[in-house]
């Protein structure tokens, strides 16, 4: 519960600071050697990764679903659905509890990565359009690329990572 | 003082609905010869707290328009007028108008004016049209004025005060002597007296208010212009006054004469116009107002898109249940206290003590849990409620006669089963009256009672709620479905089918025997639909029917749909929960039963049955755990849409209740999967969707 709270109260803080200009928060966080960042405002909380339950004939990158307080709360495995190797999840493993609303009904999901790395600042101007890498490497979830200290962070579109799952839902 | 009214307004239109249906049963169940004065008492009381609720929170359309049933019902009540048949159904149809204005309100929309307007002249005509001769006068006014607040909506309401105005009254103007307090008068006292002699409309003067700093609370510097509703003498209301007389100013005027005037100027015709001109308003009127008419649709279709995000959902709950609830809290309060006071210095000892705190929690648990499912109990008189009417209108749509009787409307089941099984009862309901019951004719040709009889009875068996519509009409006939089955090609000719697969034929898509359509039923979309809402909340639908003699078609409705009972199945190392009430039997498999259709398929048989063998780890992909050698594990034997079937799985691991998560709030559907529950350990486990799960190993 403990983290809990604090993540809540980073959001907020985070909240007050961002309505003065034109930044915008990013929480970032690593997958293999990549890192990526998502709108700090979505970030429900972190957790621990722990076991899910299977659900039955979904893509492998959909892991299963969590018991999140009485919620059935889905868990995304964000190297499987990249296209990364896969690696064995360790106490370490980090689930990222994302929201994102389309309406006036918000879903949560779940998105396992490697660990998180930092909380970022960025100017709205510093952010770079995602390159076209043409049919080899989707960008559809990717805002804009950003540099941070030499690095580079792709910013992840939270809306479209959960509308792909719906799609993806129609077709199979 | 402001208060923020807004936030009364939604309590304000529950109990406005519930006054609507309050009038409406009590109009329907008014019988014209015998007239029960306190079912008119309801209605009238029913009709005052709506009007005077409309006054309060400043919706005056709403609160003039009730003040002209309430007339009517006032005279109703007093004997001084006969409850005709007519007079009901305008009033019926009043308060349908009543329902749209406020659903309109309730909605922020601009009220439907015209529709209003037409009710409201059929309620005047209503009251002055057989109130003598005197007030012929008056309905042609109100004819001729109400295409008026049609074309520009804003006038509507000083119209109507003109209109209440009409009756007689008197206007006063009170202007107390500084001295009157000193006296021990207090006008609001008096005030207080006059109102209970009409209505009372009071307009305050301040303007010789001396400055708050000078002001001497003993003296009155404020006068009062008064308008005073009724049919009292001028003596009665100057002896209200006798007492004030030394210390006031006062005045008198009669309110009815500059409204003749009035009168007359809006009404075109000259006031004294024989009474046949009348009509001849009253037929200009549609011509006068085509073009508000036209924009009228418009408006109605918004409404009915916009009602549904607007709807609320509360509940209103007996106390009685509150109380409960509270009462099972404080034992488990008390419980937990008891066990806590057991676990500090805990020694082996009160192992016992323990124990029995333990089963006390958990019997005080299963209560709490009772309770509270309990509160989102309703009786299904809600939704029986409505019927009469619609049989009522119905019916006198088709020239039948039909009595309807309700059985075991106090029968509870839960909010969520009685919102959505209203529509495809009201379409069981239309198809019963419009094909079930014959033409009174008819009924007397076949040696039947000239009056129909459509009974709904609701009554719990066996954890689930049955909902039978019986008609005593002509029944279903077995060979003229099938004949029309066949030439639908539904059917194949040579198939032989049982009485009951018959009789399932009206579910069909596109099944109708109706020899021709009504606007009420008939077209063959509907009992199809019907099957599938009752199916998606858990329930099932059957037909009996005799030719001639009736139909009766039973609804099993599970009462709650939050909580299921299930059986937690193994498969592998995951746990899939199985709902109770489609599992006919378990048996253990032996090699002996197995049989294998085309190399692929596999049946296994039960008794003299051969049945359909679903392997749940093939099905599922399950890969965990140790596999089952392919003749090991059980068989749930269970029924989805009316097919049997065997589940293959490795284990059954307990029957329990759990509680129904949906998937689908953060996810998506899953085939196979219906929902999903916490089990104790706080995992999750998926419930299987039976019928869902039989398709998918078709595929």
């Amino acid at each position: 519960m403990s983290q809990e709270n604090e993540t809540s109260a980073v959001v907020e803080d985070v909240a007050a600071q961002k309505s003065s200009d034109n930044t915008t928060q990013y929480l970032s966080f690593v997958l293999g050697k990549e890192e990526y960042g998502v709108d700090i405002l979505r970030v429900q909380e972190i957790r621990s990764w722990e076991p899910v339950s299977r659900v039955p004939n979904v893509p492998p990158y959909e892991k299963g679903v969590v018991n999140l307080r009485g919620a059935i709360v889905p868990i995304i495995d964000l190297r499987e659905r990249f296209a990364l190797s896969k690696v064995e999840y360790t106490p370490l493993t980090v689930v990222v509890v994302l929201q994102t609303g389309s309406g006036n009904h918000t879903r949560i999901m779940g998105v396992v990565v490697d660990s998180v790395s930092d909380v970022i600042s960025v100017e709205r101007n510093e952010i770079q359009g995602a390159p076209d890498f043409g049919t080899k490497v989707s960008n559809e979830f990717i805002n804009g690329l950003v540099s941070v200290s030499e690095r580079m962070v792709m910013l992840l579109d939270v809306d479209k990572l959960l509308t792909i799952e719906n799609l993806e839902q129609n077709e199979s | 003082m402001s208060i923020d009214m807004s936030q009364f307004h939604q309590v304000f239109f529950e109990e406005c609905f519930e006054g609507l249906e309050a009038m409406e049963s009590g109009l329907l169940s008014l019988d014209i010869g015998d007239i029960d004065s306190e079912v008119i008492n309801t209605i009238f009381r029913a009709a005052h707290s709506i009007k005077g609720g409309s006054g309060t929170f400043g919706f005056t359309v709403v609160a003039e328009y009730t003040h002209i049933m309430e007339t009517l019902l006032d005279e109703m009540r007093d004997g001084r007028r006969q409850v005709t048949k007519p007079a009901v159904d305008v009033l019926l149809g009043s308060v349908d108008c009543l329902r749209e204005m406020l659903t309109s309100i309730q909605n922020e929309e601009e009220v439907n004016m015209a529709s209003a307007a037409k009710h409201q002249a059929a309620l005047e005509m209503e009251l002055h049209g057989t109130a003598g001769g005197s007030h012929a006068p008056a309905p042609a006014h109100h004819e001729a004025a109400a295409p008026t607040p049609v074309a520009v909506a804003a006038p509507e309401p000083e119209e109507e005060e003109d209109e209440i105005e009409e009756e007689q009254g008197w206007k006063i103007s009170f202007c107390p002597y500084l001295s009157l307090l000193r006296t021990g008068n207090d006008p609001v006292r008096l005030f207080r007296e006059i109102s209970e002699l009409g209505e009372l409309t009071s307009h305050a003067t301040i303007e010789d208010v001396v400055p708050f700093a000078e002001l001497d609370p003993e003296e009155c510097n404020i006068t009062w212009e008064l308008k005073l509703v009724t049919d009292a003498s001028e003596a009665a209301i100057k002896e209200i006054f006798s007492w004030v007389e030394d210390d006031c100013a006062i005045e008198f005027a009669p309110l009815a004469k500059p409204k003749k005037a009035k009168k007359s100027k809006a009404a075109a015709a000259p006031a004294p116009a024989p009474v046949a001109e009348a009509p001849k308003v009253e037929e200009h009127a549609p011509v006068a107002a085509p073009a508000p008419a036209a924009k009228k649709p418009p408006v109605e279709a918004d409404a009915s898109k916009n009602a549904a995000p607007k709807a609320s959902s509360s509940i209103r709950v007996d106390t009685d249940k509150i109380d409960t609830l509270i009462n099972m809290v404080g034992e488990v309060v008390i419980t937990q206290s008891m066990l806590g006071l057991v676990g500090e210095n805990f020694t082996m000892d009160k192992v016992g003590l323990l124990k029995r705190g333990l089963a006390q929690l958990e019997r005080h648990t299963r209560d709490l849990q009772q309770s509270v499912m309990n509160i989102r109990m309703l009786p299904i008189s809600f939704v029986f409620s409505r019927f009469p009417r619609l049989v009522h209108d119905i019916s006198t749509k088709l020239d039948k006669k039909i009595t309807l009787k309700l059985v075991g409307e106090n029968t509870e089941v839960d909010k969520a089963v009685v919102e959505l099984i209203n529509d495809p009862l009201v379409h069981l309901i239309r198809n019963s009256l419009d094909h079930g019951i014959e033409m009174p004719a008819d009924r007397i040709a076949a040696g039947k009672p000239e009056m129909g009889t459509i009974e709904l009875k609701a009554y719990h068996r066996g954890g689930h709620i049955v909902i039978e519509i019986v008609d005593d009409g002509r029944g279903l006939d077995k060979n003229k479905l099938l004949a029309k089955a066949i030439e639908k090609g539904l059917v194949e000719e040579t198939a032989i089918l049982s009485e009951k697969q018959i009789f399932e034929l009206i579910f069909m898509p596109g099944f109708s025997t109706a020899e021709q359509l009504t606007d009420i039923s008939g077209r063959g979309v509907g009992m199809d639909v019907v099957r599938r809402n009752i199916q998606s909340l858990g329930g099932n639908i059957d037909i009996i029917s005799e030719l001639g003699k009736g139909t009766t078609i039973a609804i099993h409705l599970p009462l709650t749909l939050a909580i299921l009972d299930g059986q937690s199945v193994a498969v592998g190392d995951e746990t899939y929960i199985v709902p109770l009430v489609s599992i006919i039997e378990s048996i253990n498999i032996t090699e002996k039963m197995l049989n294998k259709v085309a190399g692929k398929g596999e049946t296994f048989k039960l008794r003299n049955e051969y049945l359909p063998i679903i392997r749940m780890r093939e099905i599922f992909n399950v890969k965990s755990g140790a596999a089952t050698k392919p003749n090991e594990g059980v068989i749930v034997v269970v029924e989805g849409q009316g097919a049997l079937c065997g589940f293959l799985v490795d284990e059954l691991l307990g029957q329990q209740q759990v509680v129904i998560k949906s998937l689908e709030a953060n996810y998506r559907r899953v085939e196979g999967v219906s929902g999903a529950t916490i089990l104790g350990d706080g995992s999750v486990a998926l419930i299987l969707d039976v019928p869902g799960l039989v398709r998918l190993s078709v595929r």
